[in-house]
This record gives structure tokens, sequence and C-alpha cells, in this order.
């Protein structure tokens, strides 16, 4: 039934360019944390960065160095944008609706189908629509979302992926399915 | 420039309180546990997210981090609300549907017969 092949963490290979891209993220953050150009802190981060990349690039990174091609970047930076926008619609809408005197509400479940196949990137889909007007992510089961929402229009599967899922996911699969 | 900033630190410390309140108050005022996580769980965030970003504003020194500690809300405080959701629903709570639509309860009682069978 479910088109997603699913291969256990363990048996996933390990390319170099997945231990780049691991080691570059976690030296990142490192760089983040502690804000400083100090050589000791510098040769202890990498250290570090490269013991994790070592064990954990096969779980960690999905496609390794494509996701910093400049046009997958621009993506995320819209992504980020159509994020922030949604995020601050959804607190205006709940806002309106819990101080409104009659609590304008109609809850149901509703599913629609994802094109998506890796997982982090259902992640962020999830993510994203549980912080999106009004729905709330249930589950994941195979292919299939199940949306707890807050003022249910309709309940056809199609229209409820136009309505809640197309804007994230159209840029969500130029980054991480191409 | 060290006042602009501060400015609007305090304001975005404003702005989170605020939507802060709104999130517990439409966990005081929903029906149930469902609607009462959706309430809780964008208000938060995005009272947690702006509250923590207004005091890297202030404290210049911190932004870094603070940004750091931001996007991990953005992505551990929806997980935690669909987790909380999805064990709710397995243990047995039905949620208030005036819509009377619920796609997911066949899905469910498929994968309960599955384990069970």
């Amino acid at each position: 039934m479910s088109t997603t092949k699913h291969i256990p963490t363990l048996k996933r290979k390990s390319t170099i360019g997945k231990f780049i891209h691991t080691f570059l993220v976690m030296f990142i953050i490192w760089l983040a944390f502690t804000t400083s150009l100090e050589p000791a802190e510098l040769i202890t981060g990498a250290i570090v960065s490269l013991i994790l990349a070592f064990f954990t690039d096969r779980i960690f990174s999905c496609c390794g160095l494509k996701i910093f091609s400049p046009i997958k970047i621009l993506y995320f930076v819209q992504y980020f944008f159509v994020f922030m926008i949604a995020l601050i619609k959804s607190n205006l809408d709940i806002a309106r609706r819990v101080i409104s005197p009659d609590l304008p509400i109609n809850p149901g479940i509703v599913k629609f189908k994802t094109k998506l196949t890796n997982g982090f990137a259902r992640l962020v889909l999830a993510n994203s629509i549980t912080l999106t007007p009004g729905t709330l992510t249930i589950d994941v089961v195979n292919n299939n979302f199940y949306i707890h929402w807050i003022d249910v229009k309709f309940d056809d599967p199609e229209k409820v992926y136009k309505e809640i899922a197309e804007p994230f996911e159209k840029i969500l699969l130029k980054i991480y399915e191409d | 420039m060290k006042d602009i900033m501060e400015y609007i630190g305090m304001a975005l410390i404003l702005i989170g309180g605020i939507f802060l309140f709104l999130g517990a108050l439409g966990i005081y005022r929903m029906p149930d546990i469902y609607t009462r996580l959706q309430a809780g769980t964008k208000a938060s965030t995005l009272g947690a997210m702006s509250t923590i970003l207004g005091v890297g504003f202030i404290q210049p020194d911190w932004l870094v981090k603070v940004i750091i500690i931001v996007i991990f809300i953005g992505l551990a405080n929806p997980l935690s609300s669909h987790a909380l959701a999805r064990s709710t629903y397995r243990m047995g709570v039905a949620p208030k549907l005036k819509s009377g639509i619920d796609a997911y309860k066949k899905a469910y009682k498929k994968q309960v017969k599955k384990h069970t069978s």
C-alpha cells in the first residue's frame, strides 16, 4: 500500500557527501553556541563534530551535499517567510476565536495524501501544519496525514490538501525530492 | 542604536506576553483536549519565540544562541503537541467533533486490528 520504501536507519549507506554535510551543520551549531574564534575552541569543536559526523551521518543527512546548492538555499529562505507569515496568521486566527464570546469552532479530523517520501521533509511538513491556522497533525500512516481541523470546511482529501498542505509541500518537494 | 535594539526587544517581549496570555485563555475556554492543544501550541510557540528573541535583542551578546533556541522551540513544540494528541486519541479519549467528520477512526482501528491479530 505504501509507496515509500522504508530503510532501517542502521542499514543506510554512509557517503562522503553526507559526512561533510553532517560535519558542517554540527560545526556551525558549535560556533553559534560558543561564539568565539579562539583556536582551542575551534579545534575542540572540529574534533567533536568529526566524531559525531562519523557516527550519525547516515541518520542525520538525507541527501548529502545536494542540500547546499544555491537554489535550494533560496527555497529555504522562501519557506521561512511563508512559514513565518502562516505562523503569525494562525496566532491571530486562534486569538480571534478565543476572544469572541460565542467561541466559533467546528472541529473535525480530516486526511490528505502527501507526495513527500523523505522523513525529515515529512517532519517539517507536519510541524508546519501544526503551526498553521487551526490545524494539528494527529498521525501519519503510510502516506496519509491525519489532521485535527478546528474549523472544517470540507472533508474531501483533494480539497483539504489544496487548502492546508500545498503552499508548504510544493516548496519542500523542490528542496528534498529533486 | 543600542536604545533602538532595546525598544525592539521590549516590544517583542510584550507581544510574546500577549500571545502567551491568549494561549492560556484558549486553554481555559476550549471544550476538549484537542482544541486546547491547538490553542496552546500555536500561541505558546510564537509567544515563547518572541519573548526569547526579545531577550536576545536587549542583550546582543546572546543573540546567536537565542536564535538557535528559537529554532529548537520551533521544531520541538509542535512535535510534542502532536505526540500528545496522538497518544490521547489512542488512549480512547474521543474528540468532541461538532462537524462529525473523523477520518482517523478507520485508520486507527485498522492499525489496532493489525497489531492484535
